[in-house]
């Protein structure tokens, strides 16, 4: 136990937890998350992460903050517009708790950098706004056997699961990307900013569960919400024996790049949820 | 199996539990922590907490200064 006064202090109310205690706090400080997104649902998961005394926490995003992320993505302020939202991100994680070590990429994750990434890290929050990337960090954490948190939000609704080695994953629900006609065009894909809030805060309370062992993770659970009636319902999942990544036959063994729209592509740039 | 002590009488709720469980997780089961501590809330939620939270509380008695008691508790 080598906390200091002003560590006792900023974690007493984990310390007092039956559940987290001294013992839990030291397994959060040694935790290593990747967060994929500083976006709206890894802007609370980073606020929560750091706050929480996370010891290391990384973050991919290539895009640059825009006035038009600033609705949600909470992690950002008006001053940060242009700035990259890493280092925008990295910012406020040392100046809310400067014990945290913050490791930052400024890129896109792809199927080149996936594992290199990764390998680094005990476990992987997806907070990306498309489906292409959602099933590359499904097929990454499955194939590098790493745990992750699923998130995704669209207008008024959530969902979320948490896979862990043996358990379900993404490809045993949704088998593969839905074709893009199918996907929410951007001027369909408005979202209420503290869905983004809502979805990012329990995927961070899933990530402290894993690391200190309290409760039961939402593995073969997938949580979906809809804020409009304030419905939480969680279906029972299992895993697959047909899936094409976890399955007895697997058919994908390398990552993929699916192909992305061109307003997935813009809203990279621009506009990411 | 070994007894130490722990000063508690300057701290604060929830501070007074807090330090209480740090100064515990250092002990090993069936060390013995004697707690020293002010009437009022502290005489009231540190023994209780620690009790609450799986901690055997052998004996709460008053020392030899008034309002200041002593609470044994064992890991």
């Amino acid at each position: 136990m080598d906390f200091t006064e002003d560590q006792i202090t900023r974690y007493s109310r984990h310390i007092l937890l039956q559940d987290v205690g001294v013992e839990g706090q030291e397994k959060i400080k040694a935790g290593k998350v990747l967060i994929i997104g500083a976006g709206g649902l890894g802007a609370p998961v980073a606020f929560y992460l750091a706050a929480a005394g996370l010891g290391t926490i990384g973050i991919i995003d290539g895009d640059v903050v825009d006035l038009s992320n600033l609705q949600r993505q909470i992690i950002h302020f008006t001053a940060d517009v242009n700035k990259p939202k890493v280092l925008s991100a990295k910012e406020k994680i040392n100046q809310l708790n400067p014990d945290v070590k913050v490791n930052i990429y400024q890129e896109l994750f792809t199927s080149e950098n996936a594992f290199d990434i990764i390998t680094d890290y005990d476990f992987i929050v997806d907070g990306t706004d498309n489906f292409p990337v959602k099933f590359l960090i499904n097929d990454a954490c499955v194939l590098a056997g790493k745990p992750f948190s699923h998130g995704g939000i669209l207008r008024f609704e959530g969902q979320t699961f948490t896979h862990t080695p043996g358990n379900a994953c993404y490809r045993c629900l949704f088998n593969s990307p839905p074709p893009p006609n199918a996907v929410p065009t951007c001027s369909q894909a408005g979202v209420l900013g503290a869905i983004a809030g809502m979805l990012g805060t329990i995927q961070a309370a899933e990530v402290l569960k894993y690391f200190t062992g309290v409760g039961e993770l939402l593995t073969n659970r997938l949580l979906s919400f809809n804020a409009k009636t304030m419905d939480f319902r969680t279906i029972r999942t299992k895993r697959s024996g047909r899936c094409p990544v976890c399955g007895e036959h697997p058919t994908v063994t390398t990552l993929i790049d699916y192909e992305q729209t061109a307003c997935d592509l813009a809203s990279h740039r621009k506009d990411k949820r | 199996m070994a007894t130490y002590n722990l000063d508690i009488t300057k701290e604060h709720c929830p501070m007074t539990f807090v330090k209480t469980k740090i100064e515990l997780s250092k002990l090993r089961t069936g060390d013995i922590l004697n707690v020293k501590l002010s009437e009022g809330e502290a005489l009231e939620n540190v023994p209780k907490s620690a009790a609450e939270q799986g901690f055997n509380v052998l004996s709460v008695t008053e020392t030899g200064t008034k309002g200041i008691y002593n609470v044994e508790i064992e890991k």
